[in-house]
Order: structure tokens, then sequence, then C-alpha cells
């Protein structure tokens, strides 16, 4: 039964991102199980099964075999998804570089989820932000509805630039959080996505190519000097695709989104589910006469410089929360970045880092609004004392 | 209806409460109800306690972090009211129903509880007559839909019934076994 | 074709060191690779077996129309001698690796 119209459907992140894949109708998935991103291919391993589409699903024995199909599927011309977790994205990790590195348009959903040891199951963002150097664009999502409509968006992104797509949704708070997402006609998408086009195909017999050769120190940092360049243009085609799917979905995507910022002296900065659980702190601490603000990174690859500037540029102090333990031994991922963006201004805001949520553990209201307290300090203080800390961990 | 109304499931694993946690926000979807419901998991076993969660809510929902002041309890196994973190947070008027064979008032007695309001539903049981499984999450939505008035029964069994018609797909038998489960539990909840 | 170009900038090269057109090893003369020893082929020697055209690793065997062997082709040969190990030919192998002083 197609879909005629657009829909208000009750979705597991899970679910949204299967339900785009349906609608998407990738030519080739090759995946491999794993909590918390089981049941994404379970459903859409139950479409092929149905008819539904006409995806070539190739059931793999590990990540590391799901990613090299994909590598070879995309090099024949096929367009290619997946969808891993964790320990899942870490085995594909050798197959990330030569993805990105033939420059295969392959798009991923990674339910997000902590790495081993100790081993655990829930969401953190430690498997993407080890991947950040992969040469894989990533796209951040705060909810369901968000990897529905980045997943669709992905899809075009990777044709036209030329490189794979990682679409992270936080493991079980999004991928096993049933919410209201609202879906869009089957033919709208179908037309969004359009067919794949590529220069290269190995498949083409009339047009043979030789892919994957030997490339030493006489070519390889000029094929890595490209490589780069597509990820430095990919930013104007992320915004053109954003504003074409809010031209059918009606849904705004930027790089970054701002919440309550232009007036905001004190911010806070995140990815993922955390950022809905901020604005409504935010709306709280508005009302306590704090002038709070959020800037959610949406794409976290490229790195959006420009607009991280402008949006930090004049405010007072601005806490840089991460999901992800570096291991730097000066704080994580996120935060070196924003912090390094910011050196250029005159006039640079304090800033300060937090870990938190790591393995999963519960971020609430109360949580976001100590940070808000930490930076009306920090701010009255006009200096920041320790720059790396943790949020909700036991002493 | 409030802005918003705040459930959280106790049970064990393999209850059922995450499916019926899902199933409910499912089914009061739309019509301008936004819904939000999510499990907690620990190691995914059987036998295990876990919660699950449902936010109910006249505007969109953006929080993303666990229930701690529930407006509603559902205890799916009453040996967890011997835990006294599953009564953690309930609001003074909150709601408490239980799958048990006792009535209100010997809950209460038993396991101390002062204030709030205590239903009980021998949900087990009713599982067993019409499902031939105990899966006591099944006949709870029933159950909540009469306490809380979220719904009158013939509105929730209309959009439950489309939910189980996608859900059950492959087999239609079971979704009439579990309507008629929704009305007896409507009909049979327990108050003090 | 020109394999050995570099002049070529990044922004000239195919993306994901794609090398467009087939056949490009054809351009490859690996002869110039061979240090001391060249095969020689005796065809009276020769039972026409085949199994040197498919041990050798590059492209250094011709075979006429009509499927036979015929002499090295030099330009590929690189002088690893598998060739004239594997040759089965009996009493004396058809293949012999000799010096080749250039």
């Amino acid at each position: 039964m197609a879909q005629k119209t657009k829909e208000l459907m009750a979705l597991t992140g899970n679910e949204a991102a299967a339900y785009a894949m349906k609608q998407i109708n990738p030519d080739v998935v090759a995946a491999y199980p794993i909590t918390p991103q089981t049941e994404l291919m379970q459903t859409f391993a139950q479409y092929v099964a149905d008819g539904l589409v006409d995806t070539e699903l190739v059931a793999v024995e590990s990540e590391h075999s799901a990613m090299s199909a994909c590598v070879g599927a995309a090099a024949g011309g096929a367009r290619t998804m997946t969808a891993t977790s964790s320990q899942g994205l870490a085995l594909m990790w050798e197959v990330l570089y030569i993805a990105s590195g033939l420059r295969l348009p392959i798009v991923m959903s990674v339910v997000n989820r902590a790495l081993s040891a100790p081993i655990n199951i829930h969401g953190d963002h430690s498997d993407s932000m080890g991947a950040r150097d992969s040469g894989w664009i990533q796209l951040w999502s705060e909810n369901a509805q968000e990897v529905y409509d980045n997943l669709i968006q992905a899809v075009r992104i990777a044709e036209e630039v030329f490189l794979p797509v990682m679409v992270n949704l936080d493991g079980f708070i999004i991928s096993h959080g049933v919410e209201v997402v609202e879906t869009l006609p089957d033919d709208t998408v179908k037309e969004f996505v359009g067919e794949r086009k590529s220069p290269y195909r190995l498949l083409d017999i009339d047009h043979p190519i030789t892919v994957g050769a030997l490339d030493l120190q006489d070519y390889y940092m000029e094929h890595k000097r490209s490589q780069a360049e597509a990820m430095r243009t990919a930013m104007p085609t992320i915004l053109k695709v954003g504003k074409e799917f809010e031209g059918i979905a009606g849904r705004n995507y930027e790089a970054v989104e701002n919440y309550r910022l232009e007036d905001a002296e004190l911010v806070v900065v995140a990815l993922g589910s955390t950022c809905g659980t901020a604005k409504d702190a935010i709306d709280e601490l508005r009302e306590e006469g704090i002038e709070a603000g959020l800037l959610k990174i949406r794409v976290f690859r490229p790195f959006p410089w420009e607009e991280i500037k402008s949006a930090l540029g004049s405010k007072k102090a601005v806490a840089v929360m991460d999901r992800a333990e570096g291991m730097s031994a000066v704080g994580g991922p996120l935060f070196h970045e924003i912090r390094s963006c910011l050196y250029d201004l005159t006039n640079r805001p304090l800033t300060v880092n937090y870990i938190y949520g790591l393995g999963g553990r519960d971020v609430a209201i109360e949580d976001i609004k100590k940070v808000f307290y930490d930076l009306v300090s920090i701010a009255k203080l006009g200096k920041v004392e320790d720059f790396y800390r943790y949020l909700g961990v036991r002493e | 209806m409030q802005e918003m109304l705040e459930i959280r499931w106790h049970a064990r694993g393999g209850q059922g409460a995450k499916t019926a946690a899902l199933l409910l926000a499912e089914a009061l979807m739309g019509e301008g109800t936004y819904v939000q419901a999510f499990p907690e998991y620990g190691p995914e076993r059987m036998g295990a306690p876990m919660r699950s969660y449902d936010r109910i809510s006249s505007k969109p929902i953006r929080l993303h972090t666990s229930i701690k002041t529930p407006d509603v309890i559902i205890i799916l196994d009453p040996s967890l009211l011997t835990d006294p973190s599953t009564m953690e947070g309930l609001k003074e008027d909150g709601i408490i129903l239980v799958n048990t064979v006792e009535d209100p008032k010997t809950v209460r007695e038993k396991y101390h509880i002062k204030g709030r309001k205590i239903y009980t539903l021998n949900a087990s049981q009713l599982a067993q007559e019409e499902l031939k499984r105990d899966l006591a999450s099944v006949p709870m939505l029933g159950a909540l839909i009469k306490v809380t008035g979220l719904r009158s029964l013939e509105v929730f069994l209309h959009h439950i019934r489309k939910e189980l018609e996608r859900k059950f797909a492959h087999r239609p038998e079971v979704i009439e076994s579990n309507l008629k489960l929704y009305k007896r539990a409507y009909m049979e909840v327990k108050g003090e | 074709m020109k394999l050995t170009d570099k002049s070529q900038g990044w922004k000239e090269l195919p993306i994901g060191g794609i090398i467009p057109g087939g056949g490009t090893s054809r351009a490859y003369k690996t002869g110039t690779w061979r240090t001391g020893k060249k095969p020689v082929w005796h065809p009276e020697r020769c039972i026409q077996c085949l199994s040197c055209w498919i041990y050798c690793p590059d492209d250094a065997i011709f075979i006429t129309e009509d499927g036979k062997r015929a002499d090295f082709n030099y330009e590929y040969c690189k002088g690893c001698g598998i060739c004239a190990r594997e040759c089965p030919a009996k009493p004396e192998k058809a293949i012999e690796m000799v010096d080749e002083l250039r």
C-alpha cells in the first residue's frame, strides 16, 4: 500500500530509519545485527521479505564484511545503505576509510552506543566520535523525526558530493523510544532522492575502470587533497539539500540549530537527543531570568566553523557537552573543535567542557540547569578555573 | 487533560511492558496529542526488573530523559512493590495500578501505601483466559484507560485496532482476542 | 596512454584514485625489470601443454590464433623464471633460463 499523503506515525527512531529506507528503496543493503541497531535492520528486512522494496539485502557474517559488501556494491553503481552501532562500527573501521577514500556515496545509520570495555549497550557518542577522521559526513539527529529527515537528505548529499554519510541517532533514547513522526508520501521521497547518477561504475563494461589501485608517494597525496576538498566544499550542498527538503517537508535544516540563542549570554553546545532536554531546561531558566540558549550541532562533519563562530562570537560563557570521553586528558572532541574555532575572535567567550551521559547515563533537565548555573558563576567570575569537567558522575 | 501526563511501568522482562508502553503511545497519538514511549533496559533478560515510560502531552515533547515524578505507575508484578524505588517520585495525587489477585484495600495495607489512588486488576488471569499467555501488560492498557479517563473505551478501541492491524498483519487471529481483553479489563478494574 | 605523467595536479585527477579505461597494464612494459636472466624457448622440445602460459604472472607468452604457444614477448617478461621451473617437458625442459647482459 503506497503512502499518498503526509502522515503522522508513532515510530521508534529505528523504525523511522527503516521507514525512510523503505521509501528510499536502495539497490543494496548489507548489514549485520547489533544492539541497539538490530530492530532497524529487522524492520527493514521485513519490508524486503514482504516485497515492499526492490533491495538486495545481503546478510553478512560481520560488520567488516557488511561495509566491504557496501563498498563493492557502491563501486558497482548501486545505491547502497547499511546501519550499525558501537563495536560494529569499530569493526568496520578500516573499511570506513576505504569507502570515503574511494569516494563512494554509502549512507549508514549509526545507532550510537558506548564502546567496551566495560561492556555497555546504551547510548553515547564514543563510536561515531572515534570515526570523525574517517572522511564520512556526519549528521546528528535530536529525535526520531530528524532521523527520518536526515536519512532522506543523506542520500542526496552523499551522491552529490561523492562522500559517504552517517546519520547518527542516540541508542535506546531515540532508537527504542516511540515519538510522533510526520512521514512523506512515497512518491515525494522517490522524486526527492531520484536515481543515483555516477560518472564511474565498476559494472559498466563498456567503460571499464580500475577501482582501488595501488597509489604510492607519487599520487596518494593528490587523491587525499581532492578528498579533503570534497569535505571542504560539502557544506553548500548540505544546505542546498536542506532547503529543498524544507520545500517538500516544511521542516528547516541547517548546519546548526539556534534555540533562544540570539539574546542569550550563556550557551550550551550539544549533539543529539540531549538538545531536546536542553530546550526545556532553557525555557525554565528563562523564567528564572537567566539568559540561556542552545547551539545544536546537526552537521559535525564537515565542521560548521563559520556558523559556530558567528553563533558564539558575542557570548559570555559557553559550555560544550561531550557525550564521549576523548581520552586526550584535556577534554572531549567537540570541545576542542569548538574552542579552536573561537580562537580567531577578538572577544572570545569563556569556554568549559562537560563530559556527560556516558554509557546511557540519564540526563535530566536539572543536569542541564546545573551546567547553566555553573555558567552564571563563570561569567560572574570572568574566568574558568577548571575547564574539563564531568556532569552527573559519582565522586 | 493536563498539559503532560507521565506514566511509569514497572515489570519483569518478558511481561510485555515495553510493547504495551509503545502500543499505548501509538494508540493515543494524533489529533493534537503528542506521545513518547521508551523502555529502560538493564541487560535484556527475562524476569529481570525493567521499566518503561509513556509521556502523553498536548504539546510536542522534546524531553529525552526518564520519568522521575510520574502521574501514574503501573505494576505488572506486585512483588516489585516491596522495592521502595518503585513508588519513588509518584505524585501525591498519583495513581497506582497493580496486576494482582488482591483488592486495592489489601494492597494498601500490605505495602503500607499512604495517599494516592490504588486500582487493581487480576490481569494475569484475564490474559491467561483470553490469550492463553500471562501477558498481563495487555489488559492493563484497558484498565489504564478506565482509571485515567484518557479516552472513551470506544475511541481507544478504534485507534488501537488500527495499530494492532498494522503490527499483527502477519497474525490477524490475535487482534480480536486482544480487543476483547481490553474491554474486560476496562470493566473489571477495581478502585477503593 | 601515459601512465607516468606526474605533472597532473589534484584537481585534474579522477576522484577516489579511480583509473578510467581498461587494459591499462598493457602500457606498463614490465620487461625492463629483468635482471641477469631471461627465458629461452626451445620449440622442438615443447609439448604445447601451455603450463608456462598459465603460470606466467604477466603477459609474456604469445599464443597464436589456433591456441598454440609461440615465443616469449620480452616486453613483459620480468625474468622471474617460473615458466622454466614449471615446464614439464622431458627429458629436457623446453624453457631454459640463460644469462642476459644488457
